[in-house]
């Protein structure tokens, strides 16, 4: 056995006999060498894009010098997006697309998980199979089905509005609904997955606190604030997570069904990119609306994976546990001062 | 003798061998490419389908002993899609479906064959297309100068013009007159509101959604009629007219008719949207492209109203002492060019050369239903007319307007940029028309005038 008596028997100098052999100490490198090799492959383009935003690259002009600095940009690509009204409300209209949809499709998710999750009978099971049948659908596709069923005269649900009476729904072509409209087939594409997570959460709950409360006479609104949600409440983070992320990167929905109009209504930071990019073929113009919106996923992701953390550790009980450790430490602590 | 017949003999069997040499040398050779393949990038069209779905392809590879890859892409991702591929410079796909405002960005980009040396085949007859319709696809690179000279960058598979058709049985059957102004015009899409017995119909259809192709085909034709234009070249710059006073009048206009005669889901209509409500008898009149119409009508089974439609060139301006002659179209011409990064050119010129040359087009014309041949010898002939001639005053319409058809547009590369900001602007005009009963077109328009200058400032006119 190799002792590390470097440090704790007053400094002696390390020896060839305390010295691991090479293929142990390369080991830990080689665990994260595809790791690495995987970072670097995102990083590549990442960076790729850094540089081409301080770029004159377009379509008419795709060789720009590199080293020579001919089309150099440097910050005026950046200067001009901050300067641009278009990019503010591409901003704003990416953080309310992301919040509606988020949202409803949290609380509905966790809603119909809750039922689901609460019974088990027939028609219980063909739901959770049925239930995930928009998962399996693109997400463009789901927009051209919702498309033709909004369409007047001719969809479904507007011919079922009709037999209420109400003519001359505009959906996606009105700037009042649009975004309404946007967010509801998203809710329709991911909801189900937010109700997949939770209700897998649901069943892997322990049985013996519910059981417990049970005993105790504890309500079914106590149950669930105070056993069920806390539990769940990394699974929901999860969800959250997920879903916040798409949100806020969501292209598919939004250009299937209205192209970011009417006007800029639903312009958000991808579509925006995108039509700049790809229809006006300004690339290096385009790269600071994708550069700002993985700011702001990153951003927002990296709060949720702190606060999933922290509850998991509520979850589990290891905070209680760490808290009693600690409190524990300090009162040894002080006893020995005190005996000091 | 028996030498002079000898001699006679060896001349005569020489003559003939030339002869045959000289045929067999004059003959094309199909097959100078075989075994080669190459990629052709298609929007989903007739036009595509004439070449696709009627076993033409095959007949075509067979004859020539090429292989054909090819993919076929909606309409709305359709350039976005090729203009990634030719900025790739790999050379794929080879040959491409194209429009003539597409050539202004793919040309001057260098992502084009120039194809003046290929179509001086004596074979291709290519002096037997429209000039106004091949001209259309030469241009010289230079923003603000007009098309007609310049390299020839794409040939054409079709065009269409832009007039309106309606719906004439029930016209006639209604005793409703046709429009011939632009005041008649709106009044009669008001009341055309729930005219086929259905609360969502409406009068009139046309494009709506957010993108440059809301602009080009009614509206531009009448923009264009109004007497006004899109930008003009000043001290070597092109400078937006959009804030002129014609312009102005005009988009006015064209707003309150989308507000009080068409569909309240106008800003999500694209050609198709636009095209199968005429065909379905929800809107009475459709002011699109002229085989947008066709295509609903043409075969008996296109459409629930299939048959049923009649053609007029468009309407005047009130009070404006314009007439029917003086009614102008934007022009559209699918077309398909080459990749100037081929390394297939040859064999890719043939497949250019057959699926656009008379034969095929003939074809195209009638069985693939893809009216407006951009041929003379196809449109002029009987078997075209005898098809094409059934639609009411289609044929007619045509003639009327093709002396002041042409792309009504400066050409220049940042096309579709300026357009679809236009179309956004149009979009909201029309929103807060629909809501509050009217807008402020003059402070729009020249909110976007200005927009569009900056868009354009870098480009040089000479």
């Amino acid at each position: 056995m190799i002792q590390n008596n470097s440090t704790n028997n007053g400094g002696t100098a390390p020896t060839d006999l305390n010295v691991a052999p090479l293929s142990r100490r390369i080991r830990p490198y080689l665990i994260v060498a595809p790791a690495l090799l995987i970072t670097i492959g995102i990083l590549i383009p990442f960076g790729m894009a850094i540089y081409f935003s301080m770029t004159g690259y377009t379509f008419r002009n795709p060789d720009p010098t590199f080293l020579g600095f001919k089309d150099f940009a440097f910050l005026k690509n950046w200067i001009r997006m901050f300067q641009d009204a278009q990019f503010w409300n591409a901003v704003w209209v990416t953080l309310r697309y992301a919040f509606w949809s988020t949202i409803i499709e949290l609380l509905l998710g966790l809603g119909i998980a809750m039922l689901l999750g609460n019974t088990d009978n027939r028609f219980s099971r063909i739901l959770r199979v049925a239930l995930i049948f928009p998962l399996m659908v693109a997400p463009v596709i789901g927009t051209l089905i919702w498309q033709l069923m909004l369409r007047s005269g001719v969809g479904i649900i507007d011919k079922f509005l009709n037999t209420l009476g109400i003519y001359g729904m505009q959906w996606g072509a009105s700037s009042k609904t649009a975004m309404l409209t946007v967010v509801m087939i998203d809710v329709w594409v991911n909801c189900p997955f937010v109700i997949i997570l939770v209700l897998a959460g649901i069943q892997s709950l322990p049985k013996s606190p519910f059981e417990s409360a049970k005993i105790d006479g504890g309500s079914a609104w106590f149950n669930f604030k105070t056993l069920t949600l806390p539990m769940l409440k990394p699974t929901i983070l999860i969800a959250l997570l997920f879903r916040l992320m798409a949100a806020l990167q969501e292209f598919g929905i939004i250009f299937a069904l209205t192209k970011g109009g009417p006007g800029d209504t639903l312009m958000s930071l991808s579509v925006t990119a995108y039509t700049r990019a790809f229809l006006y073929q300004k690339f290096s113009g385009a790269l600071p609306f994708i550069l700002v919106l993985w700011f702001i996923v990153n951003t927002v992701a990296k709060r949720i994976v702190t606060a999933w953390r922290k509850s998991q550790y509520q979850a589990t009980g290891k905070e209680l546990e760490e808290v009693a450790k600690k409190e524990g430490l300090i009162k040894r602590l002080v006893k020995g001062g005190k005996a000091k | 003798m028996k030498k002079l017949f000898a001699l006679l003999l060896v001349v005569t069997l020489m003559a003939t061998l030339f002869v045959g040499v000289g045929s067999a040398e004059g003959e094309f050779d199909w097959k100078a490419y075989a075994g080669t393949k190459i990629q052709v990038m298609f929007n989903q069209h007739n036009y595509q389908k004439a070449i696709t779905d009627y076993g033409k392809l095959e007949a075509f590879q067979e004859l020539t002993g090429i292989e054909v890859e090819y993919s076929v892409t909606p309409e709305e991702n359709y350039f976005d899609k090729l203009s990634v591929a030719l900025s790739s410079k790999g050379g794929d796909p080879d040959i491409f479906m194209t429009g003539a405002y597409q050539v202004w960005d793919y040309a001057s980009a260098g992502y084009m064959e120039p194809l003046d040396e290929y179509i001086t085949d004596p074979d291709y007859n290519f002096a037997d297309f429209y000039p106004g319709v091949a001209g259309t696809l030469a241009w010289d690179c230079i923003p603000g100068h007009a098309v007609g000279s310049g390299h020839q960058w794409a040939l054409p598979m079709g065009y269409e013009l832009n007039d309106i058709a309606y719906n004439k049985k029930y016209f006639d059957e209604n005793n409703i007159a046709v429009p011939k102004t632009t005041g008649e015009l709106l009044e009669l899409s008001k009341s055309l509101k729930g005219w086929h017995g259905g609360e969502n119909d409406y009068g009139i259809a046309v494009r709506g959604t957010r993108n440059w192709a809301t602009i080009h085909p009614g509206y531009m034709s009448l923009f264009a009629t109004w007497g006004a234009k899109d930008f003009e070249v000043e001290d070597g710059k092109l400078v937006c007219k959009l804030d002129s006073p014609e312009a102005i009048a005009m988009t006015d206009y064209w707003v309150k008719l989308i507000v009080e005669g068409s569909s309240p889901q106008w800003a999500t209509f694209t050609w198709y949207e636009a095209g199968a409500n005429f065909g379905a008898g929800v809107a009475a009149i459709l002011y699109d492209a002229t085989c947008n119409a066709y295509f609903q009508s043409y075969p008996a089974d296109a459409s629930a109203e299939a048959g049923n439609f009649g053609w007029i060139p468009g309407v005047v301006p009130d009070d404006s002492g314009l007439t029917e002659n003086d009614i102008k179209s934007n022009v559209w011409v699918w077309s398909m060019g080459m990749n100037a990064n081929s390394d297939n050119k040859g064999a890719a010129w043939l497949f250019l050369k057959y699926f656009t040359g008379p034969e095929f087009m003939l074809f195209s014309g009638t069985e693939g239903a893809c009216a407006d041949s951009p041929r003379a010898s196809v449109a002029e002939s009987e078997e075209y007319k005898a098809i094409v001639g059934q639609q009411f005053n289609y044929l007619e319409s045509l003639d009327a307007l093709l002396p002041n058809a042409t792309i009504q547009f400066t050409p220049q590369p940042y096309f579709f940029e300026t357009t679809t900001e236009w179309a956004a602007t149009l979009q909201d005009l029309v929103q807060a028309y629909r809501d509050t009963g009217s807008c402020d077109t003059e402070g729009a328009m020249k909110a976007l005038k200005a927009k569009l200058d900056i868009a354009v400032e870098d480009l040089v006119c000479e």
